[in-house]
């Protein structure tokens, strides 16, 4: 009990004064879960409208592909792009593994089904409502898409927080893929599950508060859109 | 401009799971003015409005404007029966076919003021569609339709969610639009409003063209039984 109430104030400490070790690693799984977001919703949100709005002979298989890859293990995805990265592995001459870019490409395969699937779901049900109109209007494909898009716009939106959400919390792929390597590929996650298993709870238990802070962060931005989307404010 | 008018309808029909939901039509369509297409629920409005526009495939017969399709289809607006909102601001939602047009943003949203005003959503230009009562967003759709001047204009239903005051204003649009030169072809329950507005009735029944007179003869000596009890308000099953 005295260790945890310690590791409590020490935890508060180190985030008050920034400790150096902690912003580090805090800036380093930003980046690293950003860059991968991002990634995963320029390829996820395309990937989803086209999949609502064009009808092509293989679609209802891929869209079931895509909702299984939703629930892929990220341990799973971890070990094949180890494997895929690792020196005898297909891409092993490129020198990615234990990189941040290793964590990145795993991120990406994590979160980027689940973008394509809410950004699917969302355009969908645009489509059904605007079919007739962008129709009427003769708009191209393209003005289609870009149009479903723009109006999907808060739907999006929600779905890039939720994959930022799943990516920022998760230990396994990263773990696997990083190598848990200090100043190189330590992330938040990563750094909890080292510090907690030495001991050093203060660390550990203050990266575990940023954490839940930007997982709340994340929650909250979500509440705050869907009321938006609610009483249609933009 | 070569005119996009007289349209010809030969033998055309639309079926769904083998059920015919109208048809064979045989229509010729030329000239100015507002026709009306009356009839009982299900008798087929809605779909025999779809079906020239190009919204519902045609099953048999052929649909010719007197210009090629793909120049046809971008002349012509169409107000659907439950309006379509996109999630944007009222004046973005009228600006929008000028946009998709290729109209600079600039231009395309000075000129939905402009329509905005028109049809009386002055007050409501800048906030979100989707707050629009029923009656306002049919008004959208009307001004989003008009804006880009189309040479025929689709509309089905157009007034069913207005008030008195709402309905004379969008009539005396309507007859301006008419007026200068856009051809006009209307599904309405409202009688009341085919009087005023109609040169010319088409009364359906079933899927099919029972009558198709002006509006003078139509009212005064409608041919069968079935358009004869529907003027009178009796009950059409
Ligand atoms: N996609 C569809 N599939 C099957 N049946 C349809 C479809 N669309 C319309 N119908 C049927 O076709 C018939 C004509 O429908 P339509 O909507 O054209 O009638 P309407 O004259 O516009 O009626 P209302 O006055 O109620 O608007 C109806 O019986 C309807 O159920
Ligand atoms: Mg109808």
């Amino acid at each position: 009990m005295v260790e945890i109430w310690q590791g409590l104030q020490s935890a508060f400490w180190l985030i008050a004064t920034l400790d150096a070790d902690l912003v580090e690693i805090t800036l380093r799984s930003l980046q690293v879960t950003l860059t991968a977001v991002l990634i995963a919703c320029a390829l996820g949100m395309p990937l989803g409208t086209f999949l609502a709005i064009q009808r092509f002979r293989y679609r209802r298989p891929v869209i079931a592909v895509l909702n299984a890859l939703m629930g892929l293990p990220p341990v799973v995805v971890g070990l094949i792009v180890y494997l895929f990265l690792s020196r005898s592995g297909p891409f092993g001459a490129l020198n990615l593994l234990f990189t941040p870019t290793a964590m990145i490409i795993a991120q990406i395969i994590i979160v980027t089904p689940l973008v394509a699937s809410i950004a699917h779901q969302a355009v969908r049900e645009l489509w059904s409502d605007y079919h007739d109109l962008l129709l009427s209007l003769n708009a191209t494909k393209r003005q289609r898409m870009l149009t479903l898009l723009f109006d999907a716009r808060r739907a999006l939106l929600t779905a890039a927080l939720a994959g930022f959400g799943r990516a920022i919390g998760e230990v396994g792929a990263v773990m696997i893929v990083g190598g848990n390597i200090d100043h190189v590929s330590r992330i938040l996650t990563t750094a909890i599950a080292l510090e907690t298993s030495k001991g050093n709870f203060a660390l550990a238990l203050g990266l575990g508060f940023i954490l839940i802070g930007l997982a709340i962060a994340v929650n909250v931005a979500i509440h705050a859109l869907s009321r938006t989307e609610r009483e249609s404010i933009w | 401009m070569t005119p996009l008018l007289p349209l010809t309808v030969r033998g055309a029909s639309v079926r769904r799971r083998g059920k015919r939901l109208i048809g064979p039509v045989d229509l010729d369509l030329g000239g100015e003015g507002i026709t009306v297409v009356m009839g009982p629920n299900g008798a087929g409005k809605t779909t025999l409005l779809r079906m020239l526009h190009g919204l519902a495939r045609l099953s048999e017969g052929k649909v010719t404007w007197n210009r090629p399709l793909a120049e046809a289809q971008t002349r012509q607006a169409f107000v659907f029966q439950t309006p379509v909102v996109l999630r944007r601001s009222v004046r973005d939602n009228i600006a929008f076919p000028l946009i998709l047009r290729g109209e600079p943003r600039a231009r395309a949203r000075a000129r939905a003021e402009n329509w905005v005003a028109r049809v009386g959503l002055g007050e409501m230009a800048q906030r979100p569609a989707g707050v629009l009562s029923g009656g306002e967003k049919q008004k959208l759709a009307l001004a989003r339709a008009l804006i880009f001047a189309p040479d025929i204009l689709f509309l089905d239903e157009p007034t069913a969610n207005l008030d008195g005051r709402s309905m004379r204003e969008i009539e005396t649009i309507l007859r301006d639009t008419m007026a200068e030169g856009t051809r006009i072809l209307m599904a309405t329950h409202n009688i009341g409003q085919a009087r005023r507005l109609a040169s010319e009735v088409i009364f359906l029944y079933r899927g099919l063209v029972h009558e198709r007179k002006t509006a003078e003869d139509f009212f005064a000596a409608p041919q069968t039984a079935e358009a004869t009890a529907f003027i009178k308000g009796d009950i059409v099953e």
